[in-house]
């Protein structure tokens, strides 16, 4: 701080707000709006999660301990839930991370009309999920769907067939999101500074060399962010496979839980299930915002 | 890269050009594909082999506005004649408009959902935008204490899958009243996009020069009148983006719209595919309300395109 405006420090107090007061101002609605709309929630079903509650019904809840944790984690069917959506997330970030690199290596070079072209590749990730959901519903119908037209796949059935229904999900969901991954592989490529290149071309590396050791450690921060953050998302997936199947194959937790809590009426049980998820999903979140800390401060 | 200079790199570069081309193809086609349907005559939108080529005509968006019931027989010359252009593209389609007993047209489910989702979308993200700009301001230009775990305690809240909220919202909306209500939607949606308004503006204030405010202080303005006339419109790019982000986000929400809403609040992306349920459903009416939904958030994007990297990456990345 200058001398100047040190001196005016105590002047300006007088005048208007003091800085304490408008920082208070400016942060304690937001924190108190953020408190009573998301954690008093989870509280209030905290206590749910100890109870017998069915919603759909007038009884009073009953207290029942530990007694829905118990039966979550000795079920079977729940550990099938998840390991449904453990193959759909590595399913579908794989996917997206090879398409999305792939897409994104082809782009980082001089092309006309490239910023256009990356706009439109973008297009896919800002539409709705459930409507996206939806058409693709039409286009991989087994008798009018263009998708066995242009494949010649005569009458294949994608979402009625349970081997195939999670990796028909998984396909729309790594068409939506690549884009994702190309757009944060883009970044970190034309960050990498060209005098490597040009170093490398004078000391004839081949193409691969050049690739995994100057192109791929350098976009690997960046690269990692997209795949923690896709991983994030793809774990809380809900309305891709919600519209798209409604196979026991393509359950993912977010259904189970939904189908728990909304059409068994199973209010305590889920609200103890919803506290598993929770508990794993700010694991996962805590990783992810020291990583996101990390990358900022270089 | 470098300027293209041996036959093997002219080579590449050409292939890179078309397979590129070729993937703009195949990503945009799903999206293309509807499109089509949505211009479609109905007798062609579900063909074995599927109709590429078409003669557009536009009854599937009056009939995605119109409430219609299916016509026993043909309809006669002199209902055509006596209909006007867009009741005869109904009629010709076998379904008569349903009127009520004062001959007014009843509209169908879809611009009263529309409608809320404009409502819905628009008011959240202006709740939003403003909460979290003077918050981010705040963290940004303040010392708080704890501050990290405070905007870790923001973010996590965005984290949690929809539907873990959803169940004890629900609870508290039946308890309150504010089930199937745009109040109960709005709160939620607000607090859903606070957290990210909130971390991309600060990326955006801490961007802007702290100097600028301490000239304005020394020049007497007080800190309030520094933050409306130097900080809000040095901002101003970031605050728009930051809206366009969050509207786009409330706009295609889906989870919480399910669960909360049913009939009188009730969004277009519940509703677009709840069309499908029952009988054979008229694909090119579903791709018309498919399209008029998706067209506000296509524009967007290219609205948008020079802060897509920051905006998806909560602003973690900024180029």
């Amino acid at each position: 701080m200058s001398p100047s405006s040190q001196a005016a420090g105590p002047a300006l107090r007088s005048r208007g707000m003091s800085d304490l007061a408008i920082r208070n101002l400016f942060i304690i609605p937001t924190i108190v709006f953020l408190i009573v709309f998301n954690i008093f929630p989870l509280i209030y079903s905290l206590g749910y999660s100890f109870t017998d509650f069915r919603a759909s019904t007038n009884e009073p809840a009953r207290f029942v301990g530990l007694q829905n944790y118990r039966d979550l984690l000795s079920d079977p069917f729940i550990w099938r839930n998840f390991t449904i959506t453990a193959k759909y997330v590595l399913v579908s970030v794989t996917g997206q991370v090879i398409v999305g690199f792939g897409i994104a290596l082809l782009l980082n070079r001089e092309i006309p009309f490239k910023g256009l072209l990356t706009t439109l590749l973008l297009l896919p990730m800002m539409l709705s999920m459930a409507v996206v959901g939806l058409f693709w519903k039409l286009l991989y119908d087994p008798s009018f769907g263009i998708i066995n037209y242009a494949l010649g796949l005569g009458t294949f059935e994608w979402l009625a067939n349970p081997d195939v229904a999670l990796y028909a999900i998984a396909l729309v969901d790594i068409w939506m999101w690549s884009p994702f991954v190309m757009l944060l592989s883009l970044a970190g490529l034309s960050a990498v500074p060209k005098h490597l290149y040009e170093a490398a071309a004078i000391d004839r590396a081949s193409g691969l060399y050049t690739f995994f050791r100057i192109t791929l450690p350098l976009v690997a921060p960046i690269l990692l962010i997209a795949i923690i953050f896709r991983t994030m998302e793809a774990f809380k997936t809900f309305d891709l496979a919600y519209i798209l199947a409604s196979q026991p194959t393509t359950e993912v937790i977010s259904i189970r839980l939904y189908k728990m809590a909304f059409q068994e009426w199973q209010t305590g049980l889920s609200c103890a299930f919803a506290y598993i998820v929770l508990i794993m999903v700010l694991a996962i979140t805590n990783i992810y915002v020291k990583y996101l800390n990390k990358v900022k401060e270089r | 890269m470098a300027a293209v200079r041996t036959t093997g790199e002219v080579l590449r570069h050409r292939l890179a050009v078309v397979s590129l081309v070729v993937i703009l193809f195949v990503m945009l086609a799903p999206i293309l594909w509807i499109t089509a349907t949505a211009f479609k005559p109905r007798n062609l939108a579900t063909t074995v082999p599927p109709t590429v080529f078409f003669t557009p005509e536009v009854s599937p968006f009056v009939k995605l506005m119109v409430k219609r019931s299916q016509l026993r027989e043909k309809p006669t010359e002199e209902q055509l004649a006596a209909a006007p252009w867009w009741e005869r593209l109904v009629l010709e389609g076998g379904e008569k408009v349903v009127r009520s007993g004062k001959g007014a047209v009843q509209p169908s489910g879809y611009p009263s959902r529309f409608l809320n989702s404009l409502i819905v979308a628009t008011v959240s993200t202006v709740l939003a935008v403003s909460m979290g700009t003077i918050t981010a301001y705040g963290f940004s230009r303040f010392k708080v204490k704890g501050e990290d775990d405070w905007l870790f305690f923001i973010l996590s809240t965005r984290m949690l899958p929809p539907v873990v909220v959803a169940i004890p919202m629900f609870l508290m909306y039946r308890a309150v009243g504010l089930n199937d209500t745009h109040l109960g939607l709005i709160i939620l949606y607000t607090a859903f996009n606070l957290s990210f308004s909130v971390w991309l503006m600060k990326g955006f204030i801490d961007e802007i020069p702290k100097e600028y405010e301490d000239a304005a202080l020394v020049d007497g303005y007080t800190r309030m009148q520094a933050f409306f006339k130097i900080v809000l419109p040095e901002a101003a790019t970031g605050i728009a983006a930051t809206a366009v982000f969050c509207f786009i986000t409330a706009w295609n929400e889906y989870a919480f719209a399910l669960i909360m809403t049913n009939k009188r609040a009730q969004t277009a992306p519940p509703f677009i595919p709840s069309q499908i349920g029952s009988g054979l459903p008229d694909w090119t009416v579903i791709a018309a309300g498919t399209v008029l939904f998706l067209l506000p958030v296509a524009i967007f994007t290219f609205l948008l395109r020079n802060h897509l990297l920051r905006g998806m990456s909560f602003g973690a990345i900024r180029k």
